[in-house]
C-alpha cells in the first residue's frame, strides 16, 4: 500500500515547526542556524512529494530541491562565518548580547 | 511495509528534530542534526528521488553537520551555557506561533488533499540520468546561477572568517 500524500506533507510541516520554534526560541546563533536548516529540509520533503505525487513527469520538483540545497550550504557557510566573525569581536554568540544597532 | 517504514523513520526525523531544539549541548545538537539529515535522506529514497537521497547524505549528513561541530569546536565551551537566557514569554510565544502554523497546514492539507493519493509515474525519473539530463538542458542556466552563488559564498566565508589585521604595513609609517 502506498503512503499517502498527506502524510509527508504533515511530516514535513512538524518538522518545519520544529524548527521554526528553535529560530524563535533560541538566544545561540549556532542553534538558530541548525533551526534553519530544518526549515530549509523540511521544504525540500515537501517540494519531493509533491514532485512524486502529482508531476512526476517533470523533473522540475527535482531540480527546485538542489537548488535549494545549494543555497543551504551557502547560507550555511556564510552564517557560520559571520558567527566566528561576531565571536571574535564581541566574545559572544548569544544574540540578545548582539546589539550594536538598536538604538 | 512501506507505511512502517515510513512511520518509523518520520520518529526518528522528529525525535532528531526535537533533539536539535531541545538539547543543552551544542554537540548534541549537531549530532541530532545529523540523525534528522540522515533519516531524511532515506524519505528521499522512499520517494523515489534517489539522487537527492545521496546528495542529502554527502551535503547535509557531510558536509554541514561537519561544518556546525567546526565552528562548535572554533568557539569551544567559553560561551557560557547553551540554552541560557531562554526566556519563558518568548518560548511561550514560539511554542504557540509553531503549534499555531502546524494546525493550520494539518487542517488544509486533511480538508484539500484526499487521503488515498497514490504516487505516479516511472520509478526512474528520480535517477541520475534523469536529473543530469534535466539539470544540464532544460536548468542549464539558473544551474551555473547556483554555481555563482556557491562561489560567491565561499569567497564570504573566507573573507569573514579571517582574521581581522587592520593595514599593518601601513602603521608602522
Amino acid at each position: 500500500m502506498a503512503i499517502p500524500l498527506s502524510w509527508y506533507l504533515i511530516v514535513a510541516a512538524a518538522l518545519f515547526c520544529i524548527g521554526f520554534y528553535g529560530v524563535l526560541a533560541r538566544r545561540n546563533a549556532v542553534a538558530i542556524l541548525m533551526g534553519v536548516e530544518l526549515m530549509l529540509n523540511a521544504v525540500n520533503i515537501n517540494f519531493l512529494a509533491f514532485w512524486r505525487y502529482v508531476r512526476p513527469e517533470e523533473p522540475l520538483g527535482q531540480v527546485f530541491a538542489i537548488f535549494v540545497l545549494a543555497v543551504a550550504a551557502a547560507e550555511a557557510a556564510v552564517g557560520l562565518a559571520l558567527i566566528i566573525s561576531i565571536y571574535r569581536t564581541r566574545k559572544t554568540i548569544n544574540i540578545d548580547n548582539i546589539d550594536l544597532l538598536r538604538g | 511495509m512501506t507505511l512502517i517504514l515510513f512511520a518509523f523513520l518520520a520518529l526518528i526525523a522528529l525525535a532528531g528534530g526535537l533533539g536539535v531544539v531541545l538539547s543543552r549541548n551544542p554537540v548534541h545538537s549537531a549530532l541530532s542534526l545529523l540523525l534528522n539529515f540522515a533519516s531524511i535522506a532515506v524519505i528521499y529514497f522512499l520517494l523515489h528521488a534517489q539522487f537527492l537521497g545521496v546528495v542529502q547524505v554527502i551535503v547535509y549528513a557531510g558536509a554541514i553537520v561537519v561544518l556546525f561541530l567546526f565552528v562548535v569546536m572554533l568557539i569551544g565551551g567559553n560561551i557560557g551555557p547553551y540554552r541560557h537566557g531562554s526566556r519563558t514569554v518568548t518560548s511561550v510565544i514560539a511554542v504557540g506561533l509553531a503549534a499555531a502554523f502546524l494546525a493550520l497546514v494539518v487542517w488544509s492539507v486533511v480538508q484539500v488533499l484526499p487521503m488515498s493519493a497514490t504516487p505516479v509515474g516511472a520509478p526512474d525519473a528520480g535517477s541520475v540520468q534523469a536529473v543530469g539530463m534535466a539539470l544540464y538542458t532544460d536548468y542549464l542556466v539558473p544551474f551555473e546561477l547556483a554555481s555563482l552563488l556557491l562561489l560567491v559564498g565561499m569567497l564570504g566565508g573566507v573573507v569573514l572568517a579571517r582574521r581581522y589585521q587592520p593595514f599593518a604595513e601601513d602603521e608602522t609609517q
